[in-house]
């Protein structure tokens, strides 16, 4: 009986090794392990033997089914991998015969500047204040202390509107009206940034367009110093350009912030960029939206956004901003 | 305000250093270094040179041939570009091998066939002013004696920094050479002081004889100062003034004007000459001017005037000159002049500042008293300086000078010492300074300073007039301790930011746009009149009052036009397949008794060679994700769209948009080729109003039950309505509808089609039995059939 295992195992280890298909495998192992096969029938012969020759016949005859499964599952991983590698060659791609293109949509980009922007003040602890960009002279200029006859006035080179009394109703020619519109509404302390669109008679060209966007700071609390309006100024260009870009301020003037300053940036050739102005908000400005200067102080600050968008990409004319060339808009 | 360093340092002689660090003490205080060159230096190889001929190019318009004599007495051939030279002026000339102050080296060249041996130069090219529209003519400069000479010789310049500063309207005392002397001094640390510029000559006669003034409007006319000169020569002015004069600016004209610009340069003073042959009995009244009153400017331009107007009338209350602004013909000085008076007044910078305005008038003049010129003792130092350099430059002898001077008051500015708390400054600035050192940044520019323990009595000058309150203070002490030096902290305050549910939700629909292929364009705000009745919308954009083109002088009342123009615009690019959105305010014309528009947010989608459906799907992912309520199409023929196309967007029973295609019509006036589907949205009333209010449902864990419904619908049935009711039938069981299938043509009857929906069913706790989907599916049908009175295709 051993001797006949024994066959019957060679045999089977020979056949299974050449098995050429998962097919003929399953054949081959209903022929050596199923009900009809030799091994099966030695192990209804076990019945006829004498103790001890039976358990001898019955471990040989246990480890030789064992010897075959193992070779069975072993054709079968060699005959998986096998069908697994033809497919594959089968169905050899050249990846770079690309007939479909995925699009996606672009986000302008001075939104993407402006939502950095906004994430930036956001995580400094500012809200982000919006407001019309069609106002009276009380918003965009009285509140803000610029009287009718003030010469500043003529500097902001106002669009007005043809709404109302003569310049009383014009496109903001910055976003320091939403400072008073924020004030009025709000009770300090206030941090808020306005970012939106800004306009003027500037006629566009290379690097102008009559309107374009800004973004203002306004942060009024107790006992807000110009230091702390430098140390945020830091902050805010640590954050946005890196850590290694620095800031100063120079003293300036505007008619609704006393002290006042321009701010600058520092650039890798060492020189000093001006990026906007700013200043600790006039009494007049708190007086006007019925804060008391003596409780309240507060700093303001403003900058272009349009600009760092043509910073940062090195755009040769800003107009590209607004042609809305879909070869442009989608390179970003 | 361009500034000379030589010049300064007849204020602050012991002014040294780099340039370039002067410059940046000059940053630090406010007067913003905007540009600065060195001149009258890096120019060796520019020599006087004298036009012997000129001659036009055979094969050039543009270009002419100039025969120079370099001071060899040879004919030297150029040529030259610019037609001002006559034969005989005397012109900066750069030799061959001279290196331009701008780095370009002067060789000889072929311009069109002709020898050019060097170029004839303008003043801006050579750092000797502004002048860039000609040739630097120097006759009555140099003389011709020099020719050869290095042009600075000739003309008897040093080398010299000349800074151009930016100064504030806060700043008048720095729109005078002396008062940027008196900061940067106050800067470096060094002394500061006003030269001795009185005559010794008392003068003969008295200016009271000759004159009078009367200040009718005290609030007008501050003060007004008079003196008088007697047998006057115009004539050319020495070479150094007219040198500054020009290194500052201003192009020289004769020996009066030039020591009036020097005298307002150097001091900040404006001042007015009149011929007093002109002024019958000298009599000057100054009052507001009559309404509608009339004089002929100096520009020889007659100008009309209102009440608000200041004017100077002389004794038949004619009216000779426009206070502050600009003098008049009638008593222009000329060849003829032999007496004048100078007219030295403080007018008030409001008044003053409505009339330039006004008239639109600026001039170097009237820019000093719109920022409130020195009403003190600097008028009658300018009067002194005046007088000196009249004498220097030979437009009179010591015997010309008249006695004693006019002066009359009105009302000027108060100047009472003010409080100023050093604890406010401090708290104000973030420093902590003592009431000693505020005091001394204070005196060193000539503010009064007396400290009284924490507080401090300030005496403002009168050369800061819109100074005037302990904010002005506390800006004047940050800038003279310098800002630089002002500890550096953030806010206390423990602030939380972020955004609110209205900014995340437009970031949101943004999102959604972009993810399904949309770019976003952000068109010029303004529309050309006509663009709106081209896109067949109401025509009543508000208009803009000036406007800087007429095609950008309307403001929008729908991104449409902005959008259509945009989409033209790529597919003259070759870009056909343009999808496109913009979220941007519109402005609608008010309905109330407000004044300004009504102003909104609105969101368009422009999808260009795209039909209606495709804009109906973007509207309906946006209603997915912001969970709008109940949104319909309403059936409507909203302007400037395709009539059978499209919809009005209706959110929770509001009208908020329009949704389909663009009127085929529109797209064709608008160069658009192709269909346009549309959307737009009044995004600030919709995410105002309710949205977002996402709800969890559980994912059931049992099999669902997918059934196919086919209905016969007539074409005036929304889709939605019968998807309505089927949602209804199916209550809590139907999991999704959607339609799957739309069928028009052979077996159903004209005005008919087939919709057919997949519907699944489902239930979270069990596995839904045959009768129970069986059952549904008929609740289905029923509810089809009762509302929208459709039934199964047969």
């Amino acid at each position: 009986m051993i001797v006949q295992l024994q066959n019957a195992a060679s045999s089977a280890a020979k056949q299974l090794s050449e098995a050429q298909s998962l097919e003929q495998l399953s054949a081959l192992e209903t022929e050596f392990l199923g009900k009809k096969s030799v091994l099966s029938g030695l192990k209804k012969q076990l019945g006829g033997l004498g103790p001890d020759e039976r358990k001898n016949a019955g471990r040989a005859l246990n480890e030789a089914r064992r010897q075959v499964e193992a070779e069975v599952a072993e054709a079968r991983s060699r005959l998986e991998s096998e069908t697994l590698a033809a497919t594959y060659q089968a169905e050899r791609l050249d990846l770079t015969e690309q007939l479909t293109e995925i699009q996606r949509g672009h986000y302008h980009l001075v939104t993407q500047a402006r939502d950095r922007l906004e994430d930036v003040f956001v995580g400094m602890g500012f809200h982000i204040a919006e407001g019309p960009e069609v106002e009276t002279a009380w918003y965009n200029f009285e509140a803000l202390n610029i009287p009718e006859w003030h010469p500043a006035r003529g500097s902001f080179d106002t669009i007005f509107v043809d709404l109302g009394e003569s310049e009383e109703v014009m496109l903001r020619s910055h976003t320091s009206p939403v400072q008073i519109r924020t004030m009025e509404n709000q009770e300090p302390p206030i941090y808020i940034v306005a970012p939106g669109r800004t306009f003027r008679t500037d006629t566009a060209d290379a690097t102008h367009l009559p309107a374009f966007n800004q973004i203002e700071g306004l942060v009024i609390d107790r006992g807000i110093t110009l230091g702390d309006l430098a140390g945020t100024i830091d902050s805010f260009v640590h954050a946005f350009f890196g850590g290694e870009v620095k800031s100063r301020l120079r003293p300036s003037y505007f008619p609704f912030t006393e002290p006042s300053a321009e701010f600058d940036i520092s650039t890798p050739d060492g020189s000093w960029l001006e990026m906007g102005g700013c200043g600790m908000v006039h009494p007049n400005v708190l007086r006007n939206c019925g804060i008391d200067p003596e409780e309240w102080q507060g700093f303001a600050f403003g900058f272009g956004i349009d600009r760092l968008a043509v910073m940062r990409y090195q755009l040769d004319d800003i107009r590209e901003l607004v042609n809305n060339d879909v070869r442009f808009l989608r390179q970003f | 305000m361009k500034v000379l360093l030589s010049w300064l340092r007849e204020f602050a002689p012991d002014i040294d250093g780099d340039p370039a660090d002067i410059g940046e003490t000059l940053s630090a205080l406010g007067l913003a270094v905007e540009d600065m060159t060195i001149t009258g230096g890096g120019l060796e190889g520019i020599v006087l040179a004298k036009v012997l001929d000129l001659s036009p190019h055979p094969d050039a318009d543009k270009i002419q041939i100039v025969q120079v004599d370099a001071g060899d007495g040879e004919a030297t051939q150029v040529c030259c570009g610019a037609f001002n030279m006559t034969v005989g002026d005397l012109i900066p000339f750069a030799m061959i091998g001279t290196v331009m102050p701008n780095g370009m080296e002067i060789g000889q060249r072929k311009m069109r066939g002709q020898l050019s041996n060097g170029m004839c130069c303008a003043a801006s090219e050579i750092g000797l002013g502004a002048d860039n529209e000609g040739i630097m003519i120097l006759n009555g400069r140099a003389a011709e004696s020099d020719l050869g000479a290095p042009v600075t010789e000739a003309l008897g310049i040093q080398a010299d920094v000349l800074w151009d500063l930016e100064v504030n309207a806060n700043r008048p005392d720095a729109m005078s050479v002396a008062g940027v002397a008196r900061d940067l001094a106050a800067g470096l640390g060094i002394p500061f002081a006003f030269p001795d510029f009185s005559t010794p000559h008392a003068g003969t006669g008295s200016v009271a004889d000759l004159t009078k003034v009367e200040i009718l409007d005290p609030v007008l006319c501050g003060r007004f100062v008079g003196r008088a000169l007697r047998g006057i020569t115009i004539g050319t002015s020495p070479a150094w003034i007219a040198n500054r004069l020009t290194a500052l600016g201003m192009r020289p004209i004769n020996s009066v004007v030039d020591l009036s610009n020097y005298v307002m340069l150097e001091l900040g003073q404006p001042n007015h000459t009149y011929d007093l042959g002109k002024l019958p009995n000298g009599h000057l009244r100054v009052r507001r001017a009559h309404d509608g009153e009339k004089i002929v400017t100096l520009d020889g331009i007659e100008r009309t005037l209102i009440a608000a107007d200041g004017v100077i009338a002389n004794s038949d209350d004619v009216a000779i000159g426009i206070a502050g602004v600009m003098g008049g013909e009638s008593t222009e000085i000329s060849e003829t002049t032999t007496d004048v008076l100078v007219e030295m007044a403080w007018w008030d910078p409001p008044s003053i500042s409505r009339s330039v305005k006004r008239l639109n008038l600026p001039s170097e003049a009237s820019g000093r008293f719109r920022r409130g010129a020195d009403w003190g003792v600097n008028i009658d130092r300018a009067c002194d300086r005046f007088v000196q350099l009249a004498m220097e430059s030979g437009v009179i002898s010591p015997e010309g000078i008249v006695g004693g001077q006019i002066d009359v008051v009105g009302e000027l500015p108060d100047r009472s010492p003010i409080r100023v708390r050093s604890a406010k400054v401090n708290g104000l600035l973030g420093t902590s300074l003592s009431a000693d050192e505020m005091s001394r940044h204070l005196s060193s520019i000539g503010f009064g300073a007396e400290v009284a323990g924490d507080e401090l009595n300030v005496t403002i000058p009168t050369w800061r007039w819109d100074t005037t309150t302990e904010t002005d203070i506390a800006e004047e002490v940050a800038r003279l301790h310098g800002y630089d030096n002002i500890e550096r902290t953030v806010p206390r305050g423990v602030q939380t930011g972020a955004l609110t549910q209205y900014q995340l939700d437009r970031r949101l629909v943004r999102e959604v746009l972009v993810g399904v292929g949309c770019d976003e364009t952000q068109p010029m705000p303004f529309l050309a009149p006509g663009d709106l009745g081209k896109a067949r919308l109401p025509d009543d954009g508000i208009t803009l009052a000036n406007p800087l083109v007429a095609d950008e002088s309307v403001l929008r009342t729908s991104l449409l036009p902005g959008q259509l123009k945009a989409i033209a615009y790529n597919q003259s690019h070759r870009s056909p397949d343009a999808s496109f959105f913009e979220i941007d305010h519109v402005f609608l014309p008010s309905h109330t008794d407000e004044v300004l528009p009504d102003e909104r947010e609105y969101l368009a989608v422009a999808l260009s060679g795209r039909e209606a459906g495709d804009a109906v799907a973007v509207l309906a992912l946006l209603d997915r994700a912001l969970s709008l309520p109940n949104l319909q199409l309403r059936p409507a023929t909203p302007s400037g769209l395709h009539p059978t196309r499209s919809a009005e967007v209706v959110v929770a029973g509001r009208v908020l948009g329009v949704v389909g295609e663009v009127a085929l019509d529109v797209t064709q006036a608008f160069g658009v080729s192709g269909r346009v589907g549309w959307l737009e949205l009044d995004l600030g009333a919709l995410l105002d109003g309710p949205h977002g209010n996402k709800k969890y449902h559980p994912v059931s864990k049992y099999p669902s039950s997918d059934v196919d419904l086919a209905f016969e619908v007539p074409d005036d049935v929304q889709s939605a309505k019968i998807e309505g009711s089927i949602r209804k039938g199916g209550g809590k069981l139907l999991a999704h509808v959607s339609l799957f299938d739309v069928y028009r043509g052979a077996g159903l009857p004209d005005g008919m089609r087939s919709l057919t929906y997949r519907l699944r069913f489902h239930a979270v706790d069990h596995t839904l039995t045959d009768s129970e989907v069986a059952a549904a599916r008929q609740a289905c049908i029923d509810m089809v059939a009762k509302h929208q009175g459709a039934a199964l295709r047969a």
